[in-house]
């Protein structure tokens, strides 16, 4: 034990000493908080569109008036003609114009009718569909005022109630994602690469043929990263809860034991990935490729699962971080106990007892 | 008399508050199969990595070959060779791959490379080997491709740091058959090591402890001046006042 | 000139040789190429409504058909009470609960109007923000048929109308995967080129063989041209089965654009990117130190790119770090040359900041790589 314990300590000198890694993994989560928290969303402000108004009356100033006074657009300038519109576009000067045709006063008063052209640039198909929607709800807003208000029988109002984050920001999305990918960047990428790193220059070689058991080896390299892990998680969850005003919504303890769930199966993956190479590059573009962006990806945090391709939806079950963002979003922001999520961490339990199994099993095949 | 390859005066390296080299001062006399030795941590491979052009000075002067190792750093590189303690050559290529490589580093034309690399493999007596990789090659032979490297632009010095750590006798006393023939060529060697009886095949040894440079003559001379049998006791007589080192 | 040849050489033939760096060299990017824009999807649709039926009537039955003929929502179940709908959202198998209330056709036909309730899970604001528009404005609909039936038309005083008719340019078919497609790729070009560049010179430090090459005479730009230049060919050939095999074959996306002008451009991000991983490299002593390094700039450079999120909705702090970030620029040249076929008046100021980019920092690397220390 007192052996184990010198170990562990050795390790830990290798990790802190190396002041400018540690401070990439205590920093990346405190940037990614602050980008998703304040720089990241999806909200649409500002945007620079074109009028191009040929009528030039009355109705078509208010319409003017009013696109001017919504925070959504910056108009830009007043009149193009079409070809500079499509050099405006190909430029990315604009992503939306508006066309109000001569006569459009006119045509409205007299033939009760008018047009209003938009045109988005599509190569961004959301921002253009948003935009879109955007500007006919304002023009609407226009010719419902013109027509008075006036009273509708047999109306169908709804009351709508946006639950667990009534002011839809954007935080209790991705605050447990930012845990999920946190944690599996250091206990896979780093455990691997540290391992594979005593490979690379021989001294795993000694390591191994001291009387230590070599499970014990690998065991005290792992020790940090979980320490580190653990910091980190707290870290995330005081930022979240300071910076963000995101409050915990159920027990901050199960919210660890969760963690070090998740933190034991990246470590384990890690493990499994140092087994198998040789080379700390390819350990490295291995845990990149195989951990990070499926993490990414298949949790849901950054796209929603359930527009993917079916198999694609098939395979983000195996991806153990899924399960963990799910229990994290459900204590967190729903705050729900262990009643209501025993399911989910059963099944990242069973992936972690399994990860740990094959990655022993390997790593003793490898000794054999 | 000619002039000396190496001339050092109060050479000394510092690292924050621990000197490594304190002012240490001697000569080298071409064609000298100069010996340099000393205890672990005594300093003498951060010496000889000044002397290399890999590292600074603290203070002091020093020339290799009658360049300046502040100012002309990359003028020196062009007239030495050096081979490292630890194995620094490419394990993932052959070992022909490894000395063209050099070869084409130090500006050798493709004819100079193709008859160098075949002069200095049959020199070695690696043709057997040459075209599998050094990685799964024993230590003894990586060395002698090191010293292959280290000589392939017919430098006028060579330095070897510890080049036969880790082998048997018999590899050693082969790669010490390579040295001479090295030197008879022209080449001066600078060498540091461990064994003892390699310190008596040098011309020259100097001895340091503990950064400076305790004695230095021919071992004839140092074994009459310190009444010992053997170079051994020699530097046990010298050393055992070591403050660093295990 | 020669010395860089004997590197690139040697450099290639240790690439060539590390058959576990091979297939994730070539082969990852491109199934990710495959699979990420496939998963990357941002639109929201398959929303999952839970619906809380008291009435039970023609009307409330008639709300329920037309909300599932949307084509928005998929239906995620009838249950007998609010309560139980909830508990349904905490397991996530509802988005959306829409409750009926008692005697709601009743209730609409005689006291002329009557509430239906809503609620929306809104951890993710995006989907509940769309969702809540959805529903409403089916239900909106839902009301104005209503409408119509029972008020005559001739009782019906028709106001002014304003018809709006929008058009789609470049992309009219609203194709997500147009948009995404060569986002991706210039973040697996950039990743691939950068990273494996960085870890390249720190994999020498680290297991000695760069005193070797500092002892030699070599200057320091060739020994950097020597890097360079291998992982620029890499990243071309990346770029290239990226753009060509799958882009083209797989999505069917072909450059509107100058093909010349892309390459002029990527091969000048290219230089700037490696460039990147270079400066790292001489800033670490060991691999999973550059690895930290790089990963942590990367995971900034790609968030803050314009990928996945807009750079004008970030705020002004934000969108000066999204201008200093050459994945920024190397995206929007990829997506207005690829999408809309701009030309190089259109991109001279990208060419411009990202030439200043590629000098920068490789002045920089080479000024900081010491032979002597």
């Amino acid at each position: 034990m007192k052996q184990f314990l010198a170990f562990i300590k050795k390790e830990f000198y290798h990790v802190f000493r190396d002041r400018k890694t540690l401070l990439m993994l205590f920093g990346l989560p405190v940037v990614q908080i602050v980008l998703f928290g304040f720089a990241l969303s999806n909200e649409i402000k500002n945007t620079r569109i074109v009028v191009m108004d040929y009528a030039k009356d009355e109705a078509s100033q208010k319409i003017i008036d009013r696109l001017e006074a919504s925070s959504y657009f910056d108009i830009q300038e007043n009149l193009l003609s079409a070809s500079n519109l499509e050099a405006s576009f190909k430029e990315g000067k604009v992503k939306l114009a508006i066309v109000i045709p001569a006569d459009f006063n006119n045509d409205l008063l007299h033939f009760n009718k008018a047009q209003i052209q938009i045109i988005a640039d599509a190569s961004d198909p959301n921002t253009a569909n948003t935009l879109t929607t955007y500007a006919s709800a304002i023009i609407m807003s226009y010719q419902t005022e013109m027509n008075g208000l006036r009273h509708a029988p047999y109306q169908i109002t709804t009351e709508v109630r946006m639950l667990y984050n009534p002011e839809l920001k954007g935080a209790p999305n991705f605050v447990p994602g930012v845990m999920a990918l946190v944690l599996m960047l250091i206990g896979v990428m780093m455990t691997a690469v540290s391992i594979v790193r005593e490979k690379e220059n021989g001294t795993m070689e000694i390591l191994l043929v001291s009387p230590f058991r070599p499970f014990l080896v690998i065991l005290s390299k792992a020790i940090p990263y979980l320490i580190i892990s653990i910091i980190n998680v707290a870290i995330i969850l005081s930022l979240s809860v300071f910076l963000l005003d995101l409050p915990i919504n159920g027990s901050v303890a199960l919210l660890f034991g969760e963690s070090i769930l998740l933190i034991i199966t990246a470590l384990s993956m890690g493990l499994l990935i140092s087994t198998s190479t040789d080379s700390q590059q390819t350990a490295m573009l291995l845990s990149m490729m195989g951990m990070m962006l499926p993490t990414l990806l298949f949790t849901g945090f950054m796209f929603p699962i359930e527009n993917m391709p079916m198999p694609l939806q098939i395979i983000s079950n195996i991806v153990p971080a899924k399960w963990y963002y799910i229990i994290v979003k459900s204590i967190m922001i729903k705050g729900l106990g262990i009643s209501m999520i025993w399911k989910e961490t059963l099944i990242l339990a069973g992936m972690t007892v399994i990860l740990v199994a094959i990655s022993i099993r390997k790593f003793k095949i490898r000794l054999a | 008399m000619p002039e000396p390859v190496i001339k050092t005066n109060k050479l000394t390296k510092i690292f924050g508050d621990f000197v490594a080299v304190d002012e240490i001062t001697f000569e080298v006399q071409p064609g000298e199969i100069f010996g340099f030795l000393g205890a672990n941590g005594a300093g003498k491979t951060t010496a000889m990595r000044m002397l290399c052009g890999l590292s600074y000075p603290t203070s002091g002067s020093a020339t290799v070959g009658g360049y300046d190792v502040y100012r002309e750093n990359e003028m020196i590189k062009k007239h030495i060779g050096y081979m490292s303690q630890k194995f620094s050559l490419y394990e993932d290529l052959t070992i022909f791959e490894n000395i063209r490589f050099y070869g084409g580093i130090y500006g050798l034309t493709n004819k100079q490379i193709k008859i160098k690399s075949e002069e200095l493999i049959s020199f070695l007596e690696l043709e057997q080997e040459a075209k599998k990789l050094v990685k799964g090659l024993p230590i003894g032979w990586k060395q002698k491709l090191s010293f292959a490297v280290a000589i392939i632009h017919q430098p006028k010095i060579v330095f070897l740091d510890e080049p036969t750590g880790g082998v048997d006798p018999v590899a050693r006393r082969q790669f010490w058959d390579l040295i001479y023939d090295a030197s008879s060529r022209g080449i001066t060697i600078f060498v540091t090591t461990h064994y003892m009886d390699e310190a008596e095949y040098c011309d020259r040894v100097s001895v340091m402890v503990d950064g400076s440079i305790k004695a230095l003559d021919s071992p004839s001379n140092l074994k009459r001046e310190y009444e010992a049998m053997s170079m051994d006791d020699v530097f046990y007589k010298l050393a055992r006042g070591a403050k660093r080192g295990p | 000139m020669r010395t860089i040849k004997f590197l690139i050489q040697k450099e290639f033939l240790q690439i060539f040789r590390n058959k576990g760096l091979l297939p994730l060299l070539f082969v990852a990017p491109l199934i990710q190429l495959l699979v990420l824009p496939l998963a990357a999807d941002y639109e929201v649709k398959n929303i999952s409504i839970s619906v809380v039926d008291h009435d039970h009537s023609v009307y409330s039955r008639s709300l329920i058909s037309t909300i599932s003929a949307s084509g928005y929502f998929k239906n995620g179940g009838y249950s007998s009470s609010y309560k139980k709908s909830i508990s349904q959202m905490e397991k996530d198998k509802a988005d959306i609960i829409l409750e009926i209330p008692v005697d709601f056709e009743k209730n609409l036909i005689r006291e002329g109007g009557e509430k239906l309730f809503v609620a929306v899970n809104a951890i993710n604001g995006v989907k509940a923000g769309l969702g809540g528009a959805y529903l409403a404005r089916i239900i909106n609909q839902f009301n104005e048929e209503i409408r119509m039936k029972w008020i005559s038309p001739s009782r019906f005083n028709p106001g002014p109308v304003i018809e709006i008719v929008s058009s789609t340019w470049f992309n009219p078919y609203m194709n997500y995967k147009y948009f995404m497609v060569p986002g991706i790729l210039a973040v697996l070009v950039t990743m691939i080129s950068s990273y494996v560049c960085a870890l390249n010179i720190v994999k020498e430090k680290e297991i000695g063989t760069i005193e070797q090459i500092n002892v030699t005479p070599i200057k320091k730009i060739h020994f950097i041209l020597g890097k360079l230049i291998p992982f620029l060919i890499i990243g071309l050939v990346v770029f290239s089965i990226g753009l060509f095999a799958v882009g083209r074959f797989v999505y069917g996306i072909s450059p509107l654009g100058s093909i010349a002008l892309l390459y002029a451009f990527l091969f000048i991000y290219l230089i700037a990117l490696l460039g990147f991983g270079l400066l790292i490299s001489t800033y670490s002593d060991t691999q999973q130190q550059a690895m930290s390094i790089a990963f942590f700039f990367m995971m900034l450079f790609m968030l803050m790119s314009g990928l996945f999120t807009p750079i004008e909705s970030m705020p002004q702090w934000a969108r000066i770090i999204a201008q200093s970030n050459p994945v920024t620029y190397f995206i929007q040249v990829l997506r207005m040359i690829i999408l809309k076929g701009s030309n190089f008046n259109d991109i001279k100021i990208h060419f411009l900041v990202i030439t200043i980019f590629a000098i920068g920092l490789n002045g920089w690397a080479v000024f900081n790589y010491k032979k002597t220390n």
